[in-house]
């Protein structure tokens, strides 16, 4: 197969970019669309040229390591990772943009690597269970319905890519958020600190410059661990309860931890 | 002859020997620990496990990884489970069963102290993870789940659906992140280890690469633990992930650590395919998908109909008939190698001939789609995904890949190197699963040794230090300059090749002659062609930009520059083995069946290689296994 490509230069942060144009030919319908670009920088090299940076690790859909914006969409047209996006799903000749995940709060490092910091930055404001190592309760002893763990499943499979947050037209990483919220705070171990982690992340979510949630949908519509906007209702949730109890604190009445 | 092998295993009988050392190491009290800064290289279960343990003793942790984002380390790939002697199922599981299984299944190359210890505290981790959040499995009364696995007949694997080390790691991740918060730990991301800082015979620090500036420094702390993963990589297709390395281990190696049993490679049974010279990367299906689906291959080399026309006289269920009691469930090296012998008799299927089905038509069938789907949806869909068949209706084509190295870092009891300070951890070290790793084995010994072992030997080390590191001492300085002078090499070459190219070539190299079977011959030809490879990407590499940026095919070259000598490592390994043991094949000692056989008299040995310097052969020193809980058997799973 044959493709033309439009592809997202820029060599560091403070510099500016620009679309490059390239062609590739002779590609496996089989190639990945990572491989595709493998393909595409040994030739580069070869030529003399700068080959194109991105990020990527584990090539199977779970290290989230991967973030290309394909023709506009994040990962590309088939809401899997950008990895998983494989050459057959795109008609032989056609015409390809290739760009970073775009959001002000993920600068571009260089090409199409972004930085990503800021949702590491969520998860230690609260996106844990204040446990440290060493012995603990036998867990039978604490049973957990099948259903909430199978909920805090489906939304702790959440990879961390920041898709949701390209794809959302305000920026919002609320997604991601709320899916590790949504994770912790439906199992019993989770629920102490449930609203501390809401309210802890939800400021931090702001504080790096993420918009709001106004319920596009758009970032479901691309997660590739198709997590639903549900979890954003249940972080908001949680959130009115921290501020109602943040409110009875400073009467004196609750103390938040 | 200088290095000297001191496993410093407790005395006594071996259920005993953990508390005995647990008893009387040295303590540091709580308000001096803020004075220790440790440094942990790599963040996946191991070292992400270790750094927030430690950090949240109270040591200052810095945690270094060459990804963006410690979540992203590849111990978030697994998929089947993690093993724990629970005996929940009322199957008369217990630490002993655990123990036997794994060092059987390891080919009695394994240290029985430290196994043992790893199934004591098999337990606690899944207690851990289950107060962290990690969302296993539950059946309907709400109890913790569990299935079987590859070589062993209860069933004690724990699982969060097919995505148990994203979990896991996300647990150690999030615990780490919570001491990041406290202010107790560091995150290095996007830095690579480039070199081990060594002062007076102790680890003082390391050299990195901050791989956005390019900048290269050192860091100081009073020890180092590397948990820098495994070297599949070197085969160049393996279901490790593209990055994954083996600098660090290999810089350690260079820097006086002893290097062990680096010819043990397991090739994993259940992988897809591959398709075609332009694949990067291999992916892994789960062996769990073993314990419902059937292997099989058609019995004639010419069947050209659909798979699921094929009638059953006319399919070969190779393991189901070759080993009875354990069927599809033998260990990973007997499953890849009756693989590959199938498929060298012309009965492999697919457009290359090197792949087997693996069919879950009658598990369908018998089970329902429904528990099918519970077990192994997400693990079908990746399949589709990547493959664009379904499972549901046509068997999987499976074929074995370059998966794990149970070869690593030498280690003692206490998880340090021969360099005193350098601790290994997780499958950076050789330590526990000998010739063969067990399935659900891999992500068991990476949280013990950084959840509940690492951080009292580390402990036990510091307590004894009674010298503080100098960061001004001019052995930082020096390394700083080693490594930069190496980068200014890689960049100086001058020539017109990308470095995947030679990294593709070298697999190959590795892959035929290093890979399921070895012969003497092919390793010592081998050999010959990896340094000819080798001579020709020093002259012909080409590394475009500069050093001082962002520049991932100079991160490439690095890597692949050190996987050149380690791969000629790996091939002396496998020529002084001269027996065959777990995933180590040697076609000269084998059974009519193709069994692996052992020399128990010769060889029952940790082979430690040291460095003696550049284009020297190493020294070749050897840890003696005995065994005096369980007796060394042929392995049967007939």
């Amino acid at each position: 197969m044959n493709f033309k490509l439009r592809v997202w230069r820029q060599p560091s942060e403070g510099n500016e970019g620009g679309f490059e144009a390239h062609e590739v030919s002779g590609v496996d319908p089989e190639a990945s669309f990572l491989e595709m670009l493998d393909i595409l920088n040994e030739k580069i090299v070869a030529d003399g040229g700068d080959p194109i940076a991105y990020d990527r690790d584990c090539m199977e859909g779970v290290c989230g390591s991967c973030s290309l914006l394909i023709d506009g969409i994040p990962h590309g047209p088939r809401q899997v990772t950008s990895c998983q996006t494989f050459m057959r799903d795109f008609p032989d000749g056609a015409e390809i943009s290739v760009e970073p995940f775009r959001n002000s709060a993920f600068p571009v490092i260089r090409d199409l690597v972004v930085d990503r910091s800021p949702l590491d930055r969520i998860i230690e404001a609260g996106g844990y269970i204040s446990v440290t190592s060493g012995p603990q309760p036998e867990p039978n002893t604490n049973p957990v319905r099948p259903e909430d763990q199978e909920h805090a499943m489906d939304a702790a499979i959440c990879i961390g890519c920041g898709a949701c947050v390209a794809a959302c037209p305000n920026g919002s990483a609320m997604l991601f958020t709320g899916a590790k919220v949504a994770h912790l705070n439906s199992l019993p171990q989770g629920d102490p600190e449930r609203f501390d982690r809401a309210h802890g992340m939800v400021a931090q979510h702001d504080e790096e410059g993420f918009g709001g949630c106004t319920n596009f949908g758009e970032c479901q519509a691309v997660c590739p661990q198709e997590i639903s906007i549900k979890v954003i209702g249940e972080l908001y949730h949680d959130y009115r309860q921290a501020m109602l109890h943040r409110l009875r604190a400073r009467r004196g009445a609750v103390k938040p931890q | 002859m200088s290095m000297k092998l001191d496993a410093r295993i407790p005395d006594g009988p071996v259920e005993g020997k953990w508390h005995s050392w647990l008893d009387s190491h040295r303590l540091v009290g709580p308000r001096n620990r803020g004075d220790y800064e440790v440094i942990v290289v790599g963040t996946g279960l191991a070292g992400a496990s270790a750094a927030a343990t430690m950090a949240g003793m109270g040591y200052r942790v810095k945690a270094f990884c060459f990804q963006d984002s410690a979540r992203r380390a590849h111990s978030i790939a697994a998929q089947g489970g993690i093993n724990a002697t629970k005996d929940y199922a009322n199957e008369g599981d217990s630490v002993h069963r655990l123990f036997v299984d794994t060092i059987k299944g390891g080919d009695f190359r394994a240290r029985e102290a430290n196994v043992w210890r790893l199934a004591e505290l098999s337990t606690g981790i899944i207690d851990q993870a289950v107060a962290q959040g990690v969302p296993f499995n539950r059946e309907y009364g709400g109890m913790l789940a569990t299935r079987s696995f590859g070589g062993v007949l209860v069933e004690r694997t724990f699982y969060c659906r097919g995505q148990t080390g994203q979990q896991l790691l996300l647990g150690a991740y999030q615990a780490l992140q919570m001491q990041v918060h406290a202010g107790q730990a560091e995150v290095m991301s996007r830095h690579e280890m480039l070199d081990l800082v060594v002062v007076d015979g102790r680890a003082r620090g390391i050299v990195a690469r901050n791989l956005t500036t390019g900048e290269i420094s050192a860091h100081a702390a009073d020890c180092v633990v590397l948990a820098t993963g495994g070297y599949c990589n070197v085969y160049y297709l393996s279901t490790n992930a593209k990055n994954s390395n083996a600098t660090a281990i290999w810089r350690a190696y260079k820097r006086g650590a002893g290097f062990a049993n680096p010819c043990f490679t397991q090739i994993h049974p259940t992988c897809i395919p591959q398709s075609g010279d332009y694949q990067s990367k291999l992916t892994l299906m789960s062996e769990s998908l073993r314990n419902d689906g059937r292997i099989w291959v058609p019995r004639n080399a010419d069947e050209d109909r659909e798979p699921s026309e094929i009638p059953e006289e006319d399919r070969l269920y190779y393991l189901e008939e070759r080993y009875p009691s354990y069927g599809n469930l033998v260990p990973r090296d007997v499953a890849s190698r009756q693989a590959k012998i199938v498929c060298d008799d012309g009965l492999g299927v697919g457009p290359t001939g090197r792949g087997v089905y693996l069919d879950f038509r009658d598990a369908i069938e018998e089970k329902g789609e429904e528990t099918i789907a519970g077990r192994y949806g997400n693990l079908f869909a990746m399949y589709e995904r990547i493959t664009g068949e379904s499972p549901w209706k046509t068997p999987m084509r499976i074929y074995p890949a370059p998966h794990y190295s149970m070869g690593g870092l030498w280690v003692d009891y206490g998880l340090q190197t021969t360099i005193p300070g350098l601790f290994a951890i997780g499958e950076a070290n050789f330590s526990d699963h000998g010739a063969n790793r067990l399935g659900a084995s891999a992500m068991m010994q990476c949280l013990a040794d950084g959840y509940f072992i690492l951080p009292h030997t580390v402990t036990d080390y510091l307590a004894d230090l009674d010298t503080e590191t100098d960061p001004n001492d001019p052995a930082f300085r020096e390394t700083v300059l080693a490594a930069e002078e190496r980068v200014g090499k890689l960049m100086g070459v001058g020539g017109t090749t990308a470095p995947s190219v030679f990294h593709r070539r070298l697999g190959q190299i590795m892959l035929d002659r290093c890979g399921i079977t070895r012969e003497k011959e092919g390793l010592e030809s081998a050999i010959e062609d990896i340094r000819e490879l080798r001579e020709e990407f020093w002259s012909d590499l080409r590394v475009p930009g500069t050093g001082e940026e962002l520049n991932q095919s100079l991160e490439l070259a690095g890597r692949l520059a050190d996987y050149f000598e380690l791969a000629e490592l790996m091939c002396a390994d496998a020529i002084e083995r001269d027996e065959s043991a777990g995933c180590h094949l040697r076609e000269e000692h084998q059974t009519e069946e193709g069994e692996a056989v052992r020399d128990d008299k010769l060889h029952a040995t940790v082979q430690v290689w040291e460095h003696r310097g550049e284009d020297e052969r190493p020294d070749l020193h050897h840890e003696h296994l005995s065994f005096d809980e369980v007796e060394p058997t042929a392995r049967s799973y007939k």
